[in-house]
């Protein structure tokens, strides 16, 4: 028995080390905080690839909510940043935090609503009108309330829309996008979502898209790289060959190229 | 929604296929919690016997908290980790956040309470039953710690169990300290919580059957260990 449980001590050590051997391991990576909107449409397991062939840098993706991204990035634990939130961007530069930020791609916002569409949504002609037929509907409306990128630009078009919300119709959810899409099909609510999302989706239920195509709900991404005087410890070399790929032809054709389901998510638009 | 046949389905094609992916997840797994629960054995049977033998003031202080943090959530051990581990923590210079090895940390931190506080209390049963003999036969306190551990280590062999029950099946902690990064800090918990995002529920719960699978695997080894040992027993 004895030497039995000696043999197991000594494997289960040994797997002990292999852990640790591998945190060490010399290969060459960076840490890439972004949305989950990228991660889930399956964007990165077709860009990152061609990445890695041509420059042999492996890019491991942290995928949480915008506002969390900026979190790990200001603390200095990741080499770099792909989020879609202008204005935070902006200011995480300002902050000192940044160098450098770029556009890389958009999409658009889309309202999902169920078939039945109660407060008729569909054929208003703005999203303003649409938000304000859903307030005044009180019809269920699921939000993120995470402070990602996405309930960042909710509040800012029901702000556009005039309408303060809140009340029993308006739940905050504190999730991510995946998880606020499967609540909104559980309960027939409301809810706004980047098209990736939406269009990769796999448990639509009775939802439906039910409103797209206003300027204002424009998704813009953008990368970003972070001060070398504020985190030295950063891979700044490979996170640099990273931001400059993605700014690239080859990486705008790589994003551009992407599909799901037959339909394009990302348009490429940097300079 | 997926009916319960199809996520069945799809359990036994990942586990028939043999799919790489899930493989590299499963050992993941199974290596991050092994070593987790290995740890914290290391350090919380000696501890919770020591915690049985001893009388000190203070001690039913720290029974009690050992006692309440059994019941630690696991995203606050994992936010305490993460600022741990941070950059600009205070062990930021480790670079082990996002790595299999702070999830190891995490983890242990989870377990450690769970196997210290059952293993102080069925020691300190046994200890109750033999201290007659034990003290006639002139042993330290120190000196019956491993004695007492042994003989009770059937017992504390389930104690284990339940550690590596709470290991394994957390998620709150790995997803905040390892990012769920894909093939680096994957496991088969934050695959589920990913693939639950995504709307493939079917998948999502095809992988907490083959979860639910290698847990009972682990506890079918360990049931027979402990039959074949009590067998031998008599």
């Amino acid at each position: 028995m004895q030497h039995k449980a000696r043999i197991a001590l000594t494997a289960i050590g040994l797997m002990g080390l292999s852990l640790a051997a591998q945190a060490q391991d010399g290969e060459k990576y960076i840490t890439l905080a972004s949305t989950t909107s990228t991660e889930n449409s399956g964007l990165f397991d077709v860009i990152i690839p061609q990445f890695t062939d041509k420059t042999g840098i492996e890019v491991r993706v942290v995928a949480v909510g915008t506002g969390q991204a900026f979190e790990i990035a200001r603390r200095g634990d990741a080499d770099s940043l792909l989020v879609h939130d202008t204005a935070g961007e902006e200011q995480f530069v300002e902050e000192g935090y940044g160098t450098e930020r770029a556009d890389v791609m958009y999409n658009d916002f889309v309202l999902i609503g169920p078939g039945g569409d109660p407060a008729g949504i569909a054929d208003a002609e703005t999203v303003a009108e649409a938000m304000q037929l859903i307030a005044e509907a009180e019809a269920p409306f699921a939000s993120r309330g995470d402070d990602s990128g996405t309930n960042r630009a909710e509040l800012r078009l029901w702000d556009a829309a005039g309408v303060e919300p809140g009340g029993d119709w308006y739940r905050e959810l504190g999730s991510g996008m995946g998880p606020t899409l499967n609540t909104a099909a559980g309960m027939d609510a409301y809810v706004m979502s980047d098209r990736a999302t939406w269009v990769a989706f796999d448990n639509p239920q009775n939802l439906e898209l039910l409103f797209a195509g206003d300027e204002a709900m424009f998704n813009q991404y953008g990368s970003l790289l972070i001060s070398e005087e504020r985190h030295p410890h950063l891979k700044h070399d490979l996170a640099e060959q990273w931001h400059q790929w993605l700014l690239s032809e080859e990486g705008q054709n790589a994003i551009g190229d992407f599909e799901v389901k037959g339909q394009q998510l990302f348009f490429p638009n940097a300079e | 929604m997926p009916s319960d046949a199809s996520a069945l389905t799809t359990a036994l094609s990942l586990i028939l296929g043999f799919d790489p992916a899930l493989m590299e997840i499963v050992a993941l797994s199974l290596r991050v919690s092994l070593v987790a629960v290995l740890l914290a054995s290391l350090i919380g049977l000696p501890l919770g016997a020591a915690l049985a033998l001893w009388r000190f003031p203070g001690r039913g202080a720290l029974v009690v908290a050992l006692n309440a943090l059994m019941g630690l959530p696991p995203v606050v051990a994992g936010l305490c980790v993460y600022l741990l581990l941070s950059r600009a923590g205070p062990l930021g210079e480790l670079g082990l956040l996002f790595t299999p090895g702070a999830m190891v940390v995490a983890q242990v931190i989870l377990v450690l309470p769970i196997i210290a506080a059952l293993a102080r209390q069925q020691v300190e049963e046994l200890h109750q039953e033999y201290h007659e003999q034990l003290t006639s036969l002139g042993l330290s306190r120190q000196r019956m710690i491993p004695t007492l551990l042994w003989d009770a280590r059937l017992g504390l062999v389930t104690v284990i169990l339940a550690g590596f029950g709470r290991a394994s099946a957390e998620v709150g902690a790995v997803m905040i300290v390892g990012g769920n990064i894909d093939g680096v800090t994957r496991v088969m918990t934050t695959a589920i919580v990913l693939e639950t995002s995504k709307g493939n529920l079917a998948l999502a719960l095809g992988l907490g059957i083959v979860l639910l699978g290698l847990v009972a695997l682990v506890n079918a080894g360990a049931y027979m260990v402990g039959e074949a040992a009590r067998r031998r027993l008599g």
